[in-house]
C-alpha cells in the first residue's frame, strides 16, 4: 500500500508540474464542448432550392411561395431552364431542383393529375433523403389545400382519411444538441483518458526513467495501479467539467440519476485507461503510441454510434461494435441523460464494461516487462 | 540524395507506424464505405392495438411487410411504451385507439398516434416519414373505389448517388483526412524529433544547405501519400464501386498540390516547436480537428454559425474536399475548380514564405 502511495505522489507531482499539459487537459474539453455541438448540427435545414418554372401560373407561384415560406428551404435560383439549374447543382449553389412543367395549372384542373419533377444532389445521402421528403410533404399539403378548395361544393367525393398525430418523446423540440452533447462528452472522456495513459509509460521509456523503476522492488501491478489512479481522477474531473458545461451552456440536465452516470463512467475510465496503458507497454516511442492510439480511437468513435446509428450498420459491423467500449459509453450516456434509464436497465452494459476494465488492465500488467 | 535515402530508411524501419500508415486508409474506407450509413432500416417498433379490428390489422401487416420496420412486441398497454423506450432498443410506437375501423368507416376519419423516440431527431424524423407514407398508402388503397381528383405527383431523381450510399460523401473526406495526417503530423514530428534528440545539430553543421535538409525530410512522405491516394482510389473503384468520373490525371495533380500544402504546414509547425509532444498536439488540435470539423464532409457547413463558417475558409482541406468531390463524383473539369486550386496555391505559398523567413540555422 505504501509503495502505491509513493508512486501516486510521484505521478501527481509530475502532472501538476507540467502546466501546459494540465491546462490542455482542463481547457480543451471545455472549448471542444463549446464548438463541436455548434458544428455537429445534422439537422437538415437551409436546403438551397433552385426552381425552374415553365408554367408561370397562379398555382405555380403559390406552390413556390408555400415552399419558401417554410424554414427548410432557401430559394437560391429561379432559372429559365433545367440545364441552368443543373449548373447550380454542379457549382454547389443548389441542393435541389424543382421543375414545374408547362401547363401545370391547366392539366391539374382538366386532367386531374400532373407530375412535378424534382432532382436532388444526393452526394450527401441523408440530406438528399430528408430534403426530398420535406419537399414532398409540402407539395402534398399544397395539393390537399387545392383539392379542398376545388371540391368544396362537391359533396359526392368523400375521402376516408387516417389522421396521424406524431409525438416526439424525450426530446420534444427535436433539438439536435440534446442528442449530440452527451455523445461528444463521451468521446472527450475517451480521448483524454486514452491519449494521456498511452503516452505516459512510453515517455518514461523514451526518457529512460523507466530503468530506475525497473530496478526497484515495485511490483508490476503496483506500477500500473500507480499510473492508473491519477488519470482516473483526472478523467473524472474532466467528466465533471463537461457535465457542468452541458448544464450551464446547453441547459441539459440528466433526466436519470447522477449516481448511475458516475458509476458507469468510473468503470468505463478504468477500461479506457487500461487500454491506453496496454498500448503504452507495446510501443517504444511516443510517436508510435500516439499514432496507434489515434488509429483505435478513430475507429472506436466512428463505430461508436455518435454520428450514425449502430442499428443501421451491417451485421458484421454490429458484431464489431460489441467489442467497442466507446459504443457502450455513448449509449449509456444518452439513455441516462435523455431518457432517465436506471440501474436495472443498464446492468448489462455495466457488466460488459467491467469485463473490459478487468481484461485490459490484467493484460497491461502481464505485458509490462521489467527487462528492456 | 543521400539525405533522402536516410529519411527513407528512417520511415521504413518503423514497421508499426508504417503498418498503420497504410492500414489507416484501408480501414477508414471500409468503415465509411460499409459501416456508416444513415440509412434507416429494420427499426424496432412496438404496436399498441386497442382496436384489434380489420383496419388496424391491415396496417400492422403492412408494417410487418416493410423492411424499414421490425415489430418487436405487439399487444401491450400504453404504460409499457415508456418502459420499452427506456431499455433503448425501440425507436417508435404506434397506438391504435379502440374503434379505429368503425371511425374510419362511418365518420371517414380514423385517428392513430405515432410516438417516436426523438432522442435522435434525424432518425425520428426519417422513421415517422416512412410510417406516414405506409399509412398514406393504406389510405389510398381504401379510396381506390373513388378516384382522387386533382392529384399532384412528384418524380424525384437522385443525382450522382441514386442509392443514397455514404461513400460518395466520405471517400473525398477520407482522402483529405489521411493526407493531412500523414503529411502534417508525420513531417512535423519527425523533424522535431531530430531537434529533441540532438541530431539536428549534426545535420546543420554538415556542408549541405540546411533548407535542403528540411526538404529532403518531406520527400518520403510525399511518396507515401501518393501511394495512399492511389490505394484509396483503387479501393473506392473496386470495392465500393465508386468510379472516378472526371480525369484521373487532374485528380492526381490536385492531390500533389494538396500534399505539398500539407508538407509546408508540417514544416512550418516543426520550425515553430521544439518538443514532439507539442508538435503532435498542435498538429492534432490545429490541423486534424479542423479538418474533421470544418472540411464539410462530416459536419454540414451551412448549419454552422456564421463565425465558424468564415473560419472554414482558411482550412485547406475544405478546398481539397470540394475539388475531389467535383472531379471524382460530379466529373467536372478544371474550369469548375480553378478558384479552389488558386486558394490552395496561395495557402501553400504563404506558409512556405513564412517558414523560410523563420527558419534558423543555429540552434538557440
Amino acid at each position: 500500500m505504501r509503495t502505491i502511495k509513493f508512486l501516486l505522489q510521484k505521478e501527481f507531482k509530475q502532472i501538476f508540474r507540467n502546466k501546459a499539459i494540465l491546462m490542455l487537459i482542463m481547457v480543451m474539453p471545455v472549448v471542444q464542448l463549446l464548438i463541436l455541438p455548434l458544428a455537429a448540427d445534422y439537422e437538415v435545414k437551409n436546403i438551397n432550392l433552385a426552381v425552374v418554372d415553365h408554367d408561370h401560373s397562379t398555382y405555380s407561384q403559390k406552390l413556390i411561395s408555400t415552399i419558401t415560406a417554410t424554414t427548410y428551404f432557401k430559394l437560391t435560383g429561379y432559372n429559365a431552364s433545367y440545364d441552368e439549374a443543373f449548373r447550380m447543382i454542379e457549382l454547389d449553389k443548389a441542393d435541389l431542383v424543382l421543375e414545374i412543367p408547362q401547363g401545370f395549372e391547366r392539366n391539374l384542373v382538366r386532367e386531374n393529375v400532373q407530375e412535378l419533377f424534382v432532382a436532388v444532389n444526393a452526394i450527401n445521402g441523408t440530406k438528399a433523403n430528408l430534403g426530398g421528403a420535406y419537399l414532398n410533404t409540402i407539395i402534398q399539403t399544397f395539393n390537399n389545400d387545392i383539392r379542398v378548395k376545388l371540391t368544396e361544393h362537391d359533396n359526392s367525393i368523400q375521402q376516408k382519411t387516417v389522421d396521424i398525430t406524431v409525438s416526439n418523446w424525450f426530446n420534444i423540440f427535436m433539438n439536435y444538441h440534446v442528442f449530440m452533447v452527451p455523445g461528444i462528452l463521451a468521446t472527450l472522456v475517451t480521448m483524454i483518458g486514452g491519449f494521456l495513459s498511452a503516452l505516459n509509460i512510453v515517455k518514461e521509456k523514451e526518457v529512460g526513467t523507466i530503468e530506475q523503476i525497473n530496478v526497484t522492488p515495485i511490483k508490476k501491478s503496483h506500477f500500473i495501479l500507480g499510473k492508473l489512479i491519477p488519470f482516473w481522477v483526472l478523467g473524472n474531473i474532466v467528466f465533471t467539467l463537461g457535465l457542468a458545461v452541458t448544464w450551464l451552456v446547453y441547459g441539459i440536465t440528466p433526466v436519470g440519476s447522477l449516481l448511475v452516470l458516475y458509476s458507469f463512467v468510473s468503470i468505463y475510465l478504468l477500461a479506457i485507461l487500461g487500454f491506453g496503458l496496454l498500448i503504452s507497454t507495446f510501443c517504444d516511442t511516443q510517436q508510435q503510441a500516439m499514432f496507434i492510439m489515434f488509429f483505435f480511437v478513430m475507429i472506436f468513435i466512428l463505430m461508436g454510434g455518435l454520428f450514425t446509428p449502430i442499428e443501421s450498420m451491417p451485421a458484421w459491423a454490429q458484431v464489431v461494435s460489441r467489442f467497442n467500449p466507446v459504443s457502450y459509453l455513448i449509449q449509456t450516456m444518452r439513455m441516462v441523460i435523455l431518457k432517465g434509464s436506471g440501474f436495472r436497465v443498464l446492468l448489462g452494459n455495466i457488466g460488459i464494461i467491467a469485463i473490459f476494465a478487468v481484461v485490459l488492465n490484467v493484460w497491461a500488467v502481464l505485458n509490462y516487462r521489467k527487462v528492456s | 540524395m543521400s539525405f533522402v535515402r536516410k529519411e527513407f530508411s528512417h520511415v521504413l524501419r518503423d514497421r508499426r507506424t508504417l503498418l498503420i500508415l497504410f492500414g489507416m486508409p484501408l480501414v477508414q474506407i471500409l468503415i465509411f464505405g460499409f459501416a456508416l450509413t444513415n440509412e434507416v432500416k429494420d427499426s424496432k417498433i412496438v404496436v399498441v392495438d386497442y382496436a384489434r379490428d380489420d383496419a388496424s390489422q391491415a396496417i400492422i401487416s403492412k408494417f410487418e411487410a416493410s423492411h424499414y420496420f421490425e415489430i418487436e412486441k405487439s399487444a401491450m398497454s400504453h404504460d409499457d411504451i415508456e418502459k420499452s423506450f427506456k431499455q433503448g432498443k425501440i425507436k417508435m410506437a404506434i397506438v391504435f385507439p379502440a374503434n379505429f375501423n368503425e371511425d374510419l368507416l362511418h365518420q371517414n376519419k380514423g385517428q392513430l398516434q405515432i410516438i417516436a423516440d426523438a432522442s435522435d431527431p434525424n432518425t425520428a424524423n426519417t422513421i415517422t416519414n416512412y410510417a406516414s407514407s405506409i399509412i398514406r398508402d393504406y389510405q389510398s388503397q381504401l379510396d381506390m373505389t373513388t378516384s382522387v381528383p386533382y392529384q399532384i405527383t412528384t418524380k424525384t431523381k437522385m443525382l450522382y448517388n441514386p442509392q443514397l450510399a455514404g461513400a460518395p460523401n466520405f471517400v473525398p473526406g477520407v482522402m483529405a483526412l489521411v493526407l493531412m495526417l500523414v503529411c502534417v503530423m508525420m513531417t512535423a514530428v519527425s523533424i522535431v524529433k531530430e531537434k529533441e534528440t540532438g541530431t539536428m545539430e549534426v545535420l546543420l553543421v554538415s556542408p549541405f544547405k540546411p533548407i535542403l535538409v528540411i526538404f529532403s525530410k518531406a520527400v518520403p512522405y510525399l511518396l507515401l501519400s501518393l501511394i495512399n491516394v492511389a490505394s484509396i482510389l483503387l479501393l473506392s473503384v473496386f470495392v465500393l464501386d465508386l468510379p472516378v468520373n472526371g480525369s484521373v490525371f487532374l485528380l492526381f495533380a490536385e492531390s500533389i498540390l494538396f500534399i505539398i500544402t500539407c508538407l509546408t504546414l508540417g514544416i512550418f509547425i516543426s520550425i515553430k516547436t521544439s518538443s514532439q509532444q507539442v508538435a503532435m498536439l498542435i498538429s492534432l488540435m490545429g490541423m486534424m480537428l479542423p479538418t474533421i470539423l470544418f472540411s464539410g464532409f462530416m459536419f454540414p457547413i451551412e448549419n454552422m454559425p456564421k463565425v465558424l463558417q468564415v473560419i472554414t475558409n482558411i482550412v485547406p482541406s475544405k478546398w481539397y474536399y470540394i475539388i475531389v468531390k467535383s472531379i471524382m463524383i460530379k466529373g467536372l473539369g478544371f474550369s469548375f475548380i480553378w478558384k479552389e486550386t488558386l486558394i490552395l496555391l496561395a495557402i501553400t505559398l504563404f506558409f512556405l514564405v513564412v517558414s523560410l523567413k523563420s527558419f534558423k540555422i543555429r540552434l538557440s
